[in-house]
């Protein structure tokens, strides 16, 4: 599904991110994991073609990214609060998304009233504009507004981080049965190592942005992920 | 801790991606600048000159504190709608030991520092030195200079306190308008005379110079006034916490007729109505439909030809203008979710183009009462808002391909200034100045049918074009999508 070729990108003379290849399979669910500044944030903006590659090229089902608009029917994404529109309230966002998403009204409220649980009664009806919400709840939103128009490609970074512990806990069952039921990919990142083991099947480690490890998640994931990052704890002292 | 400030506010300043690409307008700026100081120095050294001469039998400090009530008004009317009130980053600050005083004394006093402040004193000085030389009693002279820096302090601290008032209130800048209007109104019917009481103070003033207290007392209020605003403001509770608006929603449903377009429109028109930024600039539209009355009424603008396409160009265009150059900022806050979604460029725009047609044709459909200042005047004002729809607005569409500048909505009116200010008015001056220039040429040269029919032939032409000029402005946009993102995605 996506494809990255000989991928770098370098702000006047620091390079931020090299992946020479990397594939993800249509349906798998990804996890990238990694310090900050790891570039995590970087691949993402450069799959959306909202930063542009200094070298190399991701192809996202047959698309080059940065050359072709015609990756973006069937890909949507979730980076930060910026891509809300403050202005708004809720159901005329995910209204709005719905409508450049090729989706009336209908199967909008079909596809939110699902979500009744993930919302917990704050976000529909509540006569609020999106700038009005806790963080909490407007990643909710946003995370949701991502969902409408049945993508094959979500991209959410840190969806994890602002959310309340039950809110963590039904996301990730929504992710897991999106990429198991429905075939979607499902590309995450996240700091938070436990929820990336439980929602992945596979997991990739960038470290100033190289990947330095390329997991398929089993029992033991979680663990070796644990070490490899307490040993980057351990070198780092040692050095100091 | 203030040297810390001043160090904060330079990096702020000079690190800003606004300045560093936008050189020449802040070359501009400065020529702007100087130009006014050499216009004020010039009018300080002759004014006692001038005085007397038009004035041989009275005494020239008397004639001039006549005037100064209109001074006053003129100069809070231009701070009110041109001078912010400086901004400071304080939210980074309020967890550090710094003592909250500190802060609103450093914002005030950098308010102190305005251009608006220094300016009179290029003209107050050199005249009160010119009336020492000139034999005017010494004493007299200098209370009287020093009462006009504090008068002029005053009004600059009056001036945030209107603001800080008006923002809180939804229809802005109309209580300033009314307050303003009926002093103004109150003299010139001679029911009160604010002319001769203001010149009265001045010159009880400047005579016994231990009054300069009074004032210095008036200052002390307002700067105190200013200051409680200011601390109150400082809790995050105040600033950030807003209270929650209950939303408004209108039926927008007619927006489908426009086909694919409609969604954008939608957003549009609710941009326009939930933000207090914009909601303003959409109320001021009332002014620029009034503008003409301003000048019609006295026979010598109506017989000045040239005028009426300016007036044209302006009120029907008013929209136009002060929606269309900050496209696409407007959408700054969340431009990369329109970046990644499914959008087509062309769309986008075209909504904005059809929002900014409408506005035209409304203005143009309202100010048809202008007729009754001479058919020919409403004829002018058809042909510039012609010109309006099939120059201006791809013009100013083509601009905002250029717009590096992040408008944050969401923040209060009280902190948001961002874009507003003289620059906004300097890149009206084009729009406006170059249909004013080709009627005014070719009215005098050719007569004035030729100059209605180049302006409605420009028009026209823009129309006709409208699918070649939207792609080639498509295509601008285009290229420096990724420069937008990066700017827009900057902290100003």
């Amino acid at each position: 599904m996506i494809q990255t070729k000989e991928l770098s990108k370098t702000y006047s003379d620091t390079t931020v991110l090299t992946i020479d290849a990397l594939d993800i399979p249509k349906g798998q669910s990804f996890g990238l994991v990694g310090n900050n500044g790891a570039g995590k944030t970087t691949y993402f903006s450069l799959l959306l073609d909202l930063i542009k590659p200094t070298t190399g090229s991701i192809t996202n089902d047959e698309v080059v990214v940065s050359e072709s608009e015609d990756w973006k029917p069937h890909t949507s994404a979730f980076i930060d609060e910026s891509f809300l529109i403050g202005y708004l309230t809720p159901e005329e966002y995910f209204y709005f998304i719905g409508d450049l998403r090729g989706q009336n009204k209908a199967d909008v409220d079909a596809l939110t009233s699902q979500f009744e649980d993930f919302f917990n009664g704050e976000i529909i009806g509540k006569k609020k504009y999106l700038r009005d919400l806790s963080k909490g709840n407007q990643k909710k939103a946003g995370i949701v507004a991502a969902l409408i128009g049945n993508p094959d490609v979500i991209i959410l970074d840190e969806p994890f981080a602002n959310l309340d512990p039950s809110t963590q806990i039904r996301l990730k069952g929504i992710l897991k049965d999106l990429a198991e039921t429905k075939g979607v990919t499902v590309l995450i990142s996240s700091h938070d190592l436990m929820h990336v083991t439980d929602v992945c099947e596979r997991i990739v480690v960038l470290e100033k942005g190289e990947v330095v490890k390329d997991l398929e998640t089993n029992p033991t994931t979680l663990k070796e992920l644990e070490a490899h990052f307490a040993g980057n704890l351990m070198i780092s002292s040692e050095e100091e | 801790m203030i040297k810390h400030f001043i160090s904060l506010e330079w990096k702020q300043y000079f690190r800003s991606s606004y300045w560093q690409k936008s050189i020449a307008l802040n070359i501009l700026l400065v020529f702007f600048a100087l130009y006014f100081v050499a216009i004020f120095l010039g009018g300080g050294f002759i004014l006692l000159k001038v005085l007397k001469k038009l004035f041989p039998d009275q005494d020239p400090f008397v004639v001039l504190n006549g005037f100064l009530f209109y001074w006053i008004i003129a100069d809070l009317l231009i701070r009110f709608f041109l001078q912010k009130l400086p901004v400071m980053t304080v939210k980074p600050l309020l967890t550090l030991p710094v003592k909250r005083s500190t802060v609103v004394h450093f914002v005030l006093g950098k308010s102190a520092l305005s251009f608006f402040n220094f300016l009179p004193l290029f003209a107050i000085i050199p005249f009160s030195i010119m009336a020492i030389n000139d034999g005017f009693e010494t004493s007299m002279v200098i209370t009287w200079m020093f009462t006009m820096i504090i008068v002029v302090l005053v009004l600059n601290f009056l001036n945030f306190i209107i603001e800080a008032v008006s923002s809180d209130s939804e229809y802005s800048f109309l209580p300033l308008l009314l307050v303003v209007g009926s002093l103004y109104a109150l003299n010139y019917f001679d029911i009160v005379s604010m002319t001769s009481i203001v010149g009265g103070l001045f010159q009880t003033v400047s005579n016994t110079p231990i009054l300069i207290l009074a004032p210095a007392a008036v200052l002390g209020i307002c700067y105190a006034y200013n200051y409680k605003i200011l601390k109150d403001k400082l809790y995050l509770d105040a600033s950030l916490q807003s209270k929650v608006e209950e939303v408004k929603a209108a039926d927008l449903s007619w927006t489908k007729r426009f086909g694919d377009i409609a969604p954008f429109m939608q957003l549009d028109l609710k941009l326009i109505w939930r933000n207090k930024r914009t909601k303003s600039m959409a109320l001021l539209m009332i002014i620029g439909l009034l503008y003409g009355l301003f000048f019609y009424p006295q026979q010598i603008y109506r017989e000045m030809e040239f005028m009426w396409a300016f007036i044209g160009i302006f009120s029907t265009g008013f929209f136009l203008i002060n929606f269309g150059q900050f496209i696409p900022a407007w959408d700054s806050a969340y431009y990369k979710m329109l970046m990644s979604q499914n959008i087509k460029y062309e769309q986008y725009l075209r909504s904005k183009f059809i929002l900014m047609v409408m506005s035209v044709v409304a203005m143009f459909v309202l100010g048809i009462p202008y007729v009754y200042f001479g058919w020919k005047i409403l004829l002018a004002h058809f042909a510039a808002a012609v010109y309006n729809i099939g120059v201006n607005s791809h013009v100013i569409l083509w601009g905002g391909s250029y717009n590096r500048k992040k408008i944050e909505l969401d923040k209060k009116a009280a902190f948001n200034y961002q874009g507003t200010g003289a620059v906004q008015w300097l890149i009206g001056i084009p729009l406006m100045l170059v249909p004013m220039a080709l009627f005014g040429l070719l009215n005098w040269l050719l007569g004035f049918e030729v100059a209605i029919g180049t302006l409605l032939i420009l028009g026209v032409t823009g129309v006709v074009l409208h699918r070649r000029l939207m792609s080639f402005i498509t295509s601008k946009y285009l290229d420096s999508k990724y420069k937008m993102i990066d700017a827009f995605s900057q902290d100003t």
